[in-house]
């Protein structure tokens, strides 16, 4: 399916709620090489985000190997913290084609069980056309 | 600006892997060549938010965990991970700027090889 500008300012259902329990983040603190201290670590939300991405693409029948990550910003509210329980919505925010790719631009808000912003994840994929 | 310890990571395929798993990035070009050349990568290439996970590393032992406010990058190189037990390794130096409001913004420059692989990577922390 093309991408195109029509997608610019569509937003997408929350993804699952998704808990933060100290087993997912000593998983994921271990997957990078560090020791858990209690703390989550900055780049954490992109769980939640990367949850929302599937969600897009599969909504709009995009495939994951042909996409490349070209940028990623988190902006917390407040660190994230064990027992939290978030969901993140994505919106897409812009979309522009160069040489047979398509820079699709999104931003996830990721709220807790309270419905209040903890942290806005910016991301831009970079997709890369298959056969027309 | 004050120049932090410079950190140094190894990356492996196992790690990709391990990432893979505990982030939910299943994206085969993160574990097959095959998958990675068929969309015009050199090869396997590592998560960019692998890299960026790093880079966190750095900023929490720098500043003290738990300090990020802001993080940010662009992934404008791909770190390429080879199918062996050395792996490539990732250089992750930076500087800190003057605390205003009890934030300071801290300069990175992330490295592989001698060559940058991310694009104005900073980070704001709380001092």
């Amino acid at each position: 399916m093309p991408v195109d500008d029509s997608l610019v300012g569509r937003d997408y259902p929350p993804t699952r709620p998704r808990p933060v329990s100290e087993e997912k983040v000593r998983e994921f603190v271990a997957a990078t090489g560090g020791e858990y201290a209690g703390v989550v670590p900055p780049t954490f939300p992109i769980v939640l985000a990367f949850d929302a991405m599937n969600d897009f693409l599969a909504a709009e029948r995009l495939d994951l190997f042909r996409i490349v990550h070209g940028e990623q910003r988190f902006a917390y509210e407040r660190p994230v913290e064990i027992g939290d329980v978030l969901t993140a919505t994505l919106t897409v925010a812009s979309v522009r084609s160069i040489g047979g790719s398509d820079i699709i631009g999104t931003r996830s808000e990721i709220h807790d069980a309270d419905g209040a912003l903890v942290c806005t994840a910016k991301a831009t994929l970079v997709h890369t056309g298959g056969a027309a | 600006m004050n120049e932090l310890a410079p950190q140094s990571f190894t990356v492996t395929r196992a790690d990709l892997v391990q990432y893979a798993g505990a982030s939910g990035d299943f994206n085969p070009i993160h574990w097959s060549d095959r998958v990675a050349t068929s969309v015009g990568l050199p090869g396997v290439i590592a998560h960019g938010m692998f890299t960026m996970a790093l880079v966190g590393r750095a900023v929490d032992a720098w500043a003290g965990a738990g300090n990020v406010v802001e993080i940010g990058c662009k992934f404008t190189k791909p770190v390429v991970v080879p199918d062996d037990d050395e792996g490539t390794q990732i250089l992750v130096e930076g500087t800190i700027g003057e605390p205003v409001d009890g934030r300071a913004t801290i300069r990175l420059q992330v490295t592989c090889g001698g060559e940058k692989v991310l694009g104005a990577p900073t980070a704001v922390v709380r001092v």
